[in-house]
């Protein structure tokens, strides 16, 4: 297992990134991705068995993940770079004309690192459950994780994908939900509540386990039970419970900060709360 | 006039799931997923022979289609069945970012398309999906006439990388097509030099019926086979169409959206001539028999027959 504090100072690089790259080009979704930056780093840093400097699409014999919630693509794109995907400058490209870090995460501009569309939310479990079939069908004993937004819940095709996953006994599946308890117009329990959550997946059939997602030590040891835990003829559900903006002290809890770029007062209130690590882009 | 052996009767469909059950001995990259519809679909002889690539995913397309994303991009090649209805609108933002937009060697296999679904009337009958196919980037889209056709389809996809719509049909119709298939490639299949008939799909059958009638009455109609409706076979169009001066068009679709306008736009961009086209007039379908439909919605032979007279006095005019 890696060095925490290690991890945490990436960590706090990616939050830097976060916020400057949406500052940059004044729109972007900050709110989730500071909220799930601490998870994506564990996962890029320390569980996935990967390949960031020969990026294969099919991925056999290695992890792969998928971001549903593709509007935190602010986040993913700075641990992939971060983590050797693709050089860290070129996130000062984000959501500008002629990028490859579109503004949703796309395969269209052939970014190393992204295996599938997402931004259109719903659609990221069955893509992982595909992918969870394909390597059994190979004998490929390797993992399939995905991350999805709370709100995503909402739409149906979670729940079509999570009835067939534990129907057929899609074990090789770690999938993670980023309770922040916030969507865009008000909070989850506003919006459309979602009831018992982990009573929920239970029901549907899944082996449910809880974790801190600001808390790097949690995260961690949650990842590695989900990893003992797959295999054992369920799919694994991990309900995440972050903090929306986690990191920013003015941004943390409020759904406002779900869409919207900072100013540049509040750029330089932000990054002085979050200490430069690993060198800014 | 060139003369059709009909070697059977026999639905599209079963050209269908006989050719994805030999793709299946050929092949173990090929799997098939179903959306609880295996018989309808003709899949059962892969469900038997191939039960570990065969992938029974219940009432559910949305998650199918995005099952199907998942496995292409691990390098297998899917396939999907449903019907047609519930291969494209209900589940057209999956095909559109998961698939498409994502570029995944995905196969939408779509059965019971247009009216000759039959009795279970308009809430079945999808006669928008080729226009929805066709707006959508990166898709390939073909519509096969006979089960010969399907067949051969069936197997051209598989060797073809990319997203493909696959639209066929439920009733028995006869099989006459030529035993070659080449994706992007419009079939000709009777020479004539006073209209230029452009057939799709299920009425391929009735354009032929109708320049038979029409030499009866001392014009001779060329009959083009346009299977693949995108990427559209200018070429074998506009040669044709620069011979007969006029044209019509043909397909068991809404005339929004379908083969007639792509032909059109065609037309109107690189050779304005007159221009018919048979097709549904903006309308749902309802419940009847097949043949019965066809007659009712205007799209038979006579129909077909009537148009050619039209184009070719417009032409003349």
């Amino acid at each position: 297992m890696s060095d925490i504090n290690e991890l945490k100072r990436i960590a706090t690089q990616v939050r830097r990134d976060i916020v400057r790259m949406v500052h940059g080009v004044s729109s972007g979704h900050p709110g989730g991705s500071l909220g799930c930056a601490d998870f994506l780093v564990a996962l890029y840093f320390d569980v996935l068995n990967h390949n960031p400097k020969a990026f294969n699409m099919e991925a056999e014999n290695e992890d792969v993940f998928f971001l549903s919630n593709g509007h935190i693509s602010p986040a993913w794109y700075s641990v992939l770079s971060r983590s050797g995907y693709f050089p860290v400058s070129e996130l000062s490209t984000f959501r500008k004309l002629n990028s490859r870090l579109q503004g949703h995460p796309t395969t269209a501009e052939r970014l190393p690192g992204i295996r599938i569309a997402s931004g259109s939310l719903g659609q990221g479990l069955s893509v992982a459950i595909g992918v969870a079939e394909a390597k059994k069908l190979k004998g490929d004993k390797s993992l399939v994780f995905s991350l999805h937004g709370d709100g995503e819940l909402q739409e149906g095709q979670i729940w079509e994908a999570a009835m067939y996953a534990a129907a057929n006994n899609i074990d090789n599946l770690i999938s993670v939900v980023d309770y922040n308890r916030q969507q865009i117009d008000g909070t989850v329990e506003e919006v459309l509540s979602l009831g018992d959550l982990k009573a929920k997946w239970e029901a549907f059939g899944w082996n449910v386990l809880e974790v801190d997602g600001n808390d790097m030590a949690q995260l961690l040891n949650t990842l590695e039970k989900a990893k003992n835990e797959a295999f054992h003829s369920k799919p694994i559900m991990i309900l995440m419970t972050t903090i929306m903006g986690k990191g920013v002290s003015f941004m943390e809890n409020d759904h406002k900060w779900h869409g919207s770029p900072p100013n540049d007062e509040q750029l330089a209130q932000a990054l002085n709360e979050l200490q430069e690590s690993l060198g800014d882009y | 006039m060139k003369q059709f052996e009909v070697r059977q009767r026999k639905d599209t469909r079963s050209g269908f799931g006989d050719a994805l059950y030999e793709l299946g001995k050929e092949s173990d990259k090929v799997v098939a997923l179903c959306a609880d519809l295996t018989g309808s679909l003709k899949m059962d002889a892969f469900k038997k022979e191939f039960p570990d690539r065969f992938f029974q995913t219940g009432i559910a397309e949305a998650n199918m289609i995005g099952m199907a994303a998942g496995m292409a991009t691990a390098g297998l090649i899917p396939f999907t069945g449903t019907f047609a209805n519930f291969s494209t609108g209900r589940v057209y933002d999956q095909i559109r970012q998961s698939v498409a937009y994502s570029e995944k060697n995905v196969k939408i296999c779509a059965s019971h398309s247009g009216l000759t679904l039959g009795e279970d009337g308009a809430t079945h009958q999808v006669l928008e999906d080729i226009a929805m196919m066709r707006a959508m980037p990166n898709m390939t889209v073909i519509n096969t006439c006979d089960y010969t056709q399907t067949f051969l389809a069936t197997k051209a996809i598989a060797n073809f990388n990319g997203p493909v719509y696959l639209r066929f049909g439920r009733p028995a119709v006869p099989d006459f097509s030529p035993q070659n298939f080449e994706i992007g490639k419009g079939v000709l299949l009777n020479e004539g030099n006073d209209v230029c008939i452009i057939a799709t799909g299920h009425l391929v059958w009735e354009a032929l019926q109708a320049a038979e009638q029409l030499e009866q009455k001392g014009y001779s109609a060329e009959v083009i086979n346009i299977h693949t409706i995108k990427p559209l076979d200018e070429d074998i169009i506009l040669k044709s169409a620069a011979k007969c001066r006029c044209v019509v068009t043909a397909e068991e679709h809404e005339l929004n959206g379908g083969l007639g306008e792509a032909v059109a736009s065609l037309l109107g961009r690189k050779l304005p001539l007159p221009l018919e086209m048979i097709g549904v007039n903006d309308s749902f379908g309802e419940s009847g028999k097949p043949m019965e439909l066809l007659e009712k919605y205007g799209l038979g032979a006579s129909n077909i027959l009537e148009a050619t007279l039209r184009a070719v006095e417009r032409r003349t005019a």
